[in-house]
C-alpha cells in the first residue's frame, strides 16, 4: 500500500518519440525538469519548482503498466500503449485523464496485398488469419470483435510491416497515414486509434492523493484547442494504388537483424563473401537482396527470430544466443537449433542488484528473500523466460517478474529489487549504483536454423551451401 | 476462487447424484470433455460474443510457437457438441450428459472464476418434442432436489432474430444489436425505430407482454397477420412447445426479453429462476454441429448451475454421522490399535461405515461408539448414542449383532 501522507508525487515520463515534445510541454506549463532531454544519462529527475515531485524516464510500453500497478501516480505516454493495456485489463487501475494533443500517425489495421482482403467485414468468413503486431492485445480484441473464426496472433518486438505477405495476412501497426502504408505495399483497412500523447493516472492516487497542483499545471493544456487536430483525412483507400512489393516465394529464407546488431552483421556477411544490396547503414531496407536468386532475405528484430524460424517463416536467421534461449525455455520442443556462434555482439547476461543491498551472490540473496525482507523479490527483465527459469533453479521464493522492454536498470531500486539483463562491460550498471551478483551465461550472435528445413530433401543442399559460406566468415 | 468444504461437497454430490439418476432414467449417457481445449473451437463457430471471449483464460501451449492457443473450457455445450461431432455422428440420436466446471475471468473478485454445471444435450432430435423433453428433465431434477418456487421463463431465439431482420439494419448494425441483446440490453431493441410502424407495434407487444399459456401466442399470431414468414414459423414452433407443456401441466412464463446469453441458440430458450437467481437454462441450437462439421444435425440441451443451487439446498445439520460408527481405543497401545483396525474393518465388511479415533476427543454425531479396552472377558463396550445405553460385548459377532438390531 502506498503512503498517502508522504505527499510525494511520482511521474513517469517517456523516452523516445515523445521525449522532446513532452519536455517542451513540461517547460511551457512550468513543470520542466532540467535533465529531461535526449542526451540525459539520468533516469531519475527532481523538479526544481515542486520539491515533492519526482519523475523517472521509462520506455513508453512500461509507463501504462507502471502507472496501473501504482509505482507512479501520473504518467505520459502514447494512446497506443494505453489502449494496448486496457484491451487486456479494462478493469485495471489506469485512468486516462486527457490527450495532450501532440503525436503523429495512427494505429492501423492493414492487410497484405496478397491476402485478397478489401474490407474488415470479409474477415469473419471461415479462413484462418495470421496477425502480426507489436500490439497483441489490440490485435486480439480486434479479431474477437470482428468474430474472426480462426486466427493466430504473432506478437513481435517490431518491424511488423516486414511480415506480410509471406509471413502474415494482417498486421496492426503504426503508420503516418494511409498513403504511407500503401507505399509499404500494404492495404490499410481501418484506423484503430490516433497515436497522441496522453496524461494518465493511477486510479487509487487520483481518488486518495492530492495531485491538484500538478494537474493544475496541465489544465491550461487540457482545455486548449488541439494544436494538431487529428487528421481528418477521409482516407479514401480505394484511390490509393497499392503497389505490390516485388517478391516471390524463395526456396531459402534468411532473417537478418536490425538495430545494434545490423552493423556487425553486415560486416560479418562481407567477410563471408555474401554480397547484399540494401543492408548497409547507408542504404537499408526490410528486404535486401543477394546475388543468389533462390535466397529470400528479410530484416526483422532479433528478438522475434527464434519464433519465426520455429514457424518455418525463415529457414535460417542471425540472432543472439540470449533470444534463442529465451525462446527455447518457453517452447522446449521447438524445432529451432543453433548452428554456430558468429563471434560478435558478445554480452553477458547478468543478475544485478542495488549496491546497497547487503548480498554478494545469489545464495545470500536467497537467504535475504527467505528472511522475508525482500519478499516477494521483484525482478525486472526483458528476458522473462530466462529470468523465470533462473529464479526457479535457484529456489528464490517468492518472486514477482516485471517484464520490461530493455533498460531494466531504470527500475532499480524503487520499482524492482533485481534485474536480469544483458551487459557488455558492466559500466552502465555501475553508473546506476548497481552490482552484478551472478553471470547467467555469455551470449553472442549466432546462426539458427529450422530443424525441419535442415532435414528437408528440397532444401538440404542449399542450406548446406549457405551455412558453409557463412562459416567461412568466421575467420 | 473458492474451496468446497465437506458441507459444500455433501450438497454438491447430492445435486450430482440426483442429476445423474434422472438423466440415466431418461436414457442419457455420461461424457466428459478435457479442461483444455483449443481457442479456435470457441471462435470457429462464431457463436460466442466478443464480450464473453474476452474473458476466457487463454494461453500459449508448450508447443505454441505457431501462435495456436488453448483455453480453460469457458462453456459446457460447445465441447460436448465437438465431442459428438468428432466421435458420435454415426449414431442417429445421442442423448449425452456431463458434470463439468467452466472458467471465465471475473474482474470484480465477487464471483467465482470457476463454476460448475450439470448439463444434458440431445443431438439429432428435431423440434418440438425434444425441446419439451429437456425442459421436463431439467424440471424433474430441480423438483427432486426439493427446490420450491421455481419459475420457468421461455423465449425464442428464432423469434428474436426474425424481429431483428424486420428492422432492416445494416450488417454491422445488426451484429452490434445482436451483441447488445445477448448482453441483456433489450431497450436497444425498442429504441431502434423501424420504418414500419407495424414492426414497432410487434416489438412493443412482445417486449411488454408476458404470456402464461399458448393462448398468448395464438393472440400474437392473430394480431400480427403481416409478420414475416420467419417470424411466423418461429411462433408456430413456440406454440407447439407451449401447447405440449400446457397439456402436460408444466407452468411457465413467456418473456421474450428475460433471456440473455443465448449466443448459439436458434429456437426455444429457457431459464429457471429460484430465489431471484438463475439456476439453469438451455435451448435449441440447430446450427452448432453444422458449423463444426457441416452435418445437418439439430440439437438442444440445458445446464443447471451447481453453485446457486447449492445455496438453496437444505441439508439437515448433523445428518453426517447418522449411520456411522466410531471405533476408539481406550489407550493407544499397539495391541489395542491393532484390535481397533480389525474391528473397524469387520464392520465395514459387514456394510457399516466405521471411523477410527485414537485421540480420546469427545465423540459427537455418531450412531454407535465401540470402545476397545482389550480386557477379557468383554474387551468391547458399545454405546448407543441415540438410546443413550451402554453394553459390553465379548466378540466381533456380538458387536455386529447389536449394531444390526439397531
Amino acid at each position: 500500500m502506498k503512503d498517502y501522507q508522504d505527499g510525494y508525487i511520482k511521474l513517469a515520463l517517456p523516452k523516445g518519440r515523445f521525449l522532446s515534445p513532452t519536455a517542451s510541454l513540461l517547460a511551457e506549463i512550468g513543470l520542466g525538469f532540467q535533465d529531461y532531454s535526449d542526451k540525459t544519462k539520468q533516469y531519475r529527475l527532481r523538479s526544481a519548482k515542486f520539491p515533492t515531485l519526482s519523475a523517472k524516464i521509462l520506455q513508453e510500453k512500461d509507463i501504462s503498466i507502471q502507472v496501473a500497478v501504482g509505482n507512479y501516480d501520473l504518467g505520459i505516454c502514447g494512446l497506443d500503449w494505453i489502449e494496448e493495456f486496457l484491451a487486456k485489463y479494462p478493469a485495471g487501475a489506469l485512468v486516462k485523464i486527457s490527450s495532450l494533443n501532440y503525436g503523429e500517425g495512427d494505429i492501423h489495421v492493414v492487410a497484405s496485398a496478397e491476402a485478397g482482403i478489401a474490407n474488415l467485414n470479409e474477415l469473419s468468413a471461415g479462413r484462418s488469419y495470421r496477425i502480426v503486431s507489436e500490439y497483441p492485445n489490440l490485435a486480439e480484441a480486434l479479431a474477437l470483435n470482428l468474430r474472426m473464426r480462426r486466427f493466430r496472433i504473432f506478437p513481435v518486438w517490431g518491424a511488423a510491416e516486414a511480415y506480410p505477405p509471406e509471413n502474415a495476412d494482417l498486421a496492426v501497426l503504426w503508420g503516418k497515414s494511409g498513403a504511407d502504408i500503401v507505399t509499404q505495399g500494404l492495404i490499410p483497412l481501418k484506423k484503430l486509434l490516433p497515436v497522441t500523447a496522453f496524461l494518465v493516472a493511477n486510479r487509487e492516487s487520483l481518488e486518495n492523493k492530492d495531485l491538484s497542483q500538478i494537474l493544475m499545471c496541465f489544465s491550461s493544456k487540457l482545455t486548449a484547442e488541439p494544436q494538431t487536430s487529428i487528421e481528418n483525412e477521409l482516407d479514401i483507400y480505394e484511390k490509393l494504388k497499392v503497389s505490390r512489393p516485388l517478391w516471390q516465394a524463395k526456396e531459402i529464407n534468411l532473417a537478418l537483424p536490425d538495430g545494434h546488431q545490423q552493423a556487425p552483421t553486415s560486416q560479418f556477411l562481407k567477410q563471408a563473401g555474401l554480397a547484399l544490396q540494401g543492408y548497409s547503414e547507408e542504404v537499408s531496407n526490410r528486404r535486401p537482396s543477394a546475388d543468389l536468386d533462390w535466397l529470400g532475405i528479410k530484416v526483422v528484430r532479433p528478438q522475434d527470430m527464434p519464433l519465426q524460424v520455429a514457424n518455418s517463416n525463415f529457414d535460417l536467421a542471425i540472432t543472439g544466443e540470449d533470444w534463442l534461449r529465451e525462446h527455447l525455455y518457453r517452447f522446449p520442443s521447438s524445432p529451432v537449433k543453433k548452428l554456430f556462434a558468429l563471434g560478435f555482439g558478445t554480452v553477458k547476461i547478468v543478475a544485478a542488484v542495488s549496491q546497497e543491498m547487503p548480498v554478494a551472490d545469489i545464495d545470500e540473496l536467497r537467504s535475504l528473500v527467505q528472511s522475508s525482507k525482500f519478499a516477494p523479490l521483484k525482478v525486472a527483465s526483458e528476458y522473462i523466460n530466462i529470468a523465470d527459469k533462473y529464479l526457479r533453479d535457484n529456489h528464490i521464493n517468492p518472486y514477482k517478474l516485471i517484464p520490461t522492454w530493455g533498460a531494466s536498470e531504470a527500475f532499480l531500486p524503487e520499482d524492482a529489487d533485481m534485474l536480469i539483463d544483458n551487459a557488455q562491460t558492466g559500466k552502465t550498471l555501475e553508473q546506476h549504483k548497481l552490482k552484478i551478483i551472478d553471470v547467467l551465461f555469455r551470449s553472442s550472435a549466432c546462426l539458427i536454423a529450422n530443424k525441419d528445413s535442415l532435414a528437408s530433401s528440397d532444401k538440404k543442399e542449399k542450406m548446406e551451401f549457405l551455412t558453409q559460406k557463412l562459416r567461412a566468415g568466421l575467420l | 476462487m473458492q474451496d468446497l468444504l465437506p458441507g459444500d461437497m455433501l450438497r454438491f454430490r447430492r445435486i450430482e447424484d440426483v442429476f445423474r439418476t434422472c438423466c440415466r432414467n431418461w436414457g442419457y449417457q455420461e461424457v466428459r470433455t478435457p479442461t483444455l481445449e483449443y481457442l479456435y473451437l470457441f471462435t470457429a463457430t462464431g457463436t460466442l460474443t466478443p464480450g464473453m471471449l474476452s474473458k476466457v483464460y487463454s494461453f500459449l501451449d508448450w508447443d505454441g510457437w505457431s501462435g495456436e492457443r488453448v483455453v480453460l473450457r469457458p462453456d459446457g455445450t460447445i465441447p460436448v457438441a465437438r465431442l459428438y461431432s468428432d466421435n458420435l455422428t454415426g449414431q442417429e440420436l445421442a442423448r449425452l450428459f456431463y458434470v463439468t466446471n467452466i472458467f471465465a475471468f471475473e474482474g470484480t473478485g465477487k464471483e467465482n472464476r470457476e463454476r460448475w454445471q450439470c448439463g444434458a444435450e440431445f443431438f439429432g432430435g428435431a423440434k418440438f418434442a425434444p425441446d419439451v423433453e429437456i425442459i421436463l428433465l431439467a424440471e424433474e431434477v430441480i423438483s427432486r432436489l426439493g427446490i420450491s418456487n421455481v419459475g420457468l421463463q421461455l423465449s425464442h431465439a428464432g423469434l428474436v432474430k426474425a424481429l431483428l431482420k424486420e428492422l432492416k439494419l445494416s450488417p454491422g448494425e445488426e451484429a452490434k444489436m445482436t451483441n447488445r441483446l445477448l448482453e441483456g440490453n433489450w431497450q436497444a431493441l425498442t429504441r431502434a425505430k423501424s420504418t414500419n410502424p407495424e414492426i414497432d407495434r410487434l416489438i412493443a407487444a412482445l417486449l411488454g407482454l408476458k404470456g402464461k399459456s399458448s393462448s398468448f401466442l395464438h393472440n400474437v399470431k392473430a394480431s400480427f397477420p403481416k409478420a414475416s414468414q420467419d417470424f411466423k414459423s418461429s411462433l408456430e414452433d413456440l406454440i407447439n412447445i407451449t401447447t405440449l407443456l400446457d397439456n402436460l401441466g408444466c407452468s411457465y412464463k413467456i418473456d421474450i426479453a428475460a433471456i440473455h446469453g443465448f449466443e448459439y441458440y436458434t429456437g426455444i430458450c429457457f431459464q429457471f429462476l429460484a430465489a431471484g437467481e438463475k439456476i439453469g437454462g438451455g435451448g435449441r441450437y440447430d446450427n452448432l454441429v453444422p458449423l463444426m462439421n457441416g452435418e445437418d444435425i439439430p440439437a438442444c440441451g440445458f445446464a443447471l448451475y451447481v453453485d446457486p443451487i447449492m445455496k438453496l439446498l437444505l441439508l439437515e445439520e448433523g445428518k453426517k454421522g447418522e449411520s456411522e460408527i466410531l471405533v476408539k481405543g481406550k489407550e493407544l497401545t499397539p495391541e489395542i490399535a491393532e484390535t481397533c483396525f480389525i474391528v473397524a474393518e469387520s464392520l465395514r465388511d459387514a456394510g457399516y461405515p466405521a471411523e477410527l479415533d485414537f485421540t480420546g476427543r469427545k465423540e459427537s454425531n455418531y450412531r454407535w461408539v465401540v470402545l476397545v479396552s482389550g480386557k477379557e472377558p468383554s474387551p468391547f463396550v458399545i454405546t448407543d448414542c441415540i438410546q443413550k445405553r451402554r453394553r459390553d460385548a465379548a466378540s466381533m459377532a456380538e458387536i455386529i449383532k447389536v449394531v444390526s438390531e439397531g
